[in-house]
């Protein structure tokens, strides 16, 4: 036993919150994408560690999955970021507030 | 020795995570998240998940960072970057958060599992096969339904950053 799980834990609660605040404080649209991308690869980080330490590979092939999906958001947010740089001529967070109340 | 390669692998994540939010260059942003990635993939090769490390770098650092870069060199996103002015809600929903998982960590003492033996290699030794079993045996339809998601967000993309040629396209 070289190195307790809680560490890796305590990692990954670090780089999600850091995740969160970076959500909550960016304005630009690419950067808070990039932290959804801390986020999930923080929960990445507890799956792997769990899978090492109860020897069992499910972990892992969920990781697997939560690549796919990764990738399958950034797709589909790029484009989207796209779409409203096309209309708005901006990627500033304030500038759209169509929906906003 | 393990101890050291942890606390490495771990600085570096942490401090570039940190980086990627404070950063105002959504370039050295994405070169820090860059930066991340592939100590992730270190440390996953330190938990004997080879075959994750391998698509880690391959997927994350070569598709979707380059697919990053190339949207934010695209859009010249380098225009006057401030921070939302929500920054105190951003605070006060983490600062007690860290302080919960503290107190967690502090206060419950984990004890290792009881399956847990130290350098036991079983069916890690050769992970790309055990993997490559698991997936396509337990987890097969996960796996299909994994491709269906890949073909949406595909046509999705396409159809959002598609331009209107014309006017008549839908």
């Amino acid at each position: 036993m070289t190195i307790p799980i809680t560490y890796y834990l305590i990692l990954s609660a670090v780089v999600f919150l850091t995740g969160v605040v970076g959500v909550l404080i960016r304005r630009n649209i690419i950067a808070i994408l990039l932290s959804v991308e801390l986020m999930l690869n923080a929960t990445n980080i507890n799956f792997v560690a769990f899978s090492r330490y109860l020897e069992d590979l499910g972990g892992q092939v969920f990781v697997f999955f939560a690549l796919t999906v990764a990738a399958a958001e950034v797709a589909v947010g790029l484009a989207i970021i796209i779409a409203l740089h096309r209309s708005k001529e901006s990627i500033n967070l304030e500038d759209f507030k169509l929906l906003k109340w | 020795m393990a101890q050291l390669v942890f606390g490495y692998f771990a600085g570096v994540i942490a401090v570039t995570a940190m980086l990627v939010v404070a950063l105002r260059n959504p370039v050295y942003s994405v070169l820090s998240l860059l930066i991340m990635f592939f100590h992730v993939a270190g440390l996953y090769v330190t938990l004997h998940a080879e075959f994750l490390a391998a698509v880690q770098l391959i997927v994350y650092a070569g598709a979707i960072l380059v697919l990053y870069l190339f949207v934010v060199m695209l859009l010249n996103a380098k225009q006057d970057d401030r921070y939302h002015r929500q920054w105190r809600v951003a605070g006060f929903v983490c600062v007690p958060l860290l302080l919960e998982l503290l107190v967690l960590f502090a206060g419950g003492k984990m004890e290792p599992s009881p399956l847990f033996s130290a350098d036991q290699t079983g069916p890690g030794t050769d992970n790309a096969k055990a993997i490559g079993m698991t997936l396509f045996s337990t987890y097969l339809f996960p796996f299909e339904v994994a491709s269906l998601i890949l073909l949406v967000a595909m046509i999705g993309a396409i159809v959002l950053a598609k331009r209107d040629i014309g006017g008549s396209g839908a």
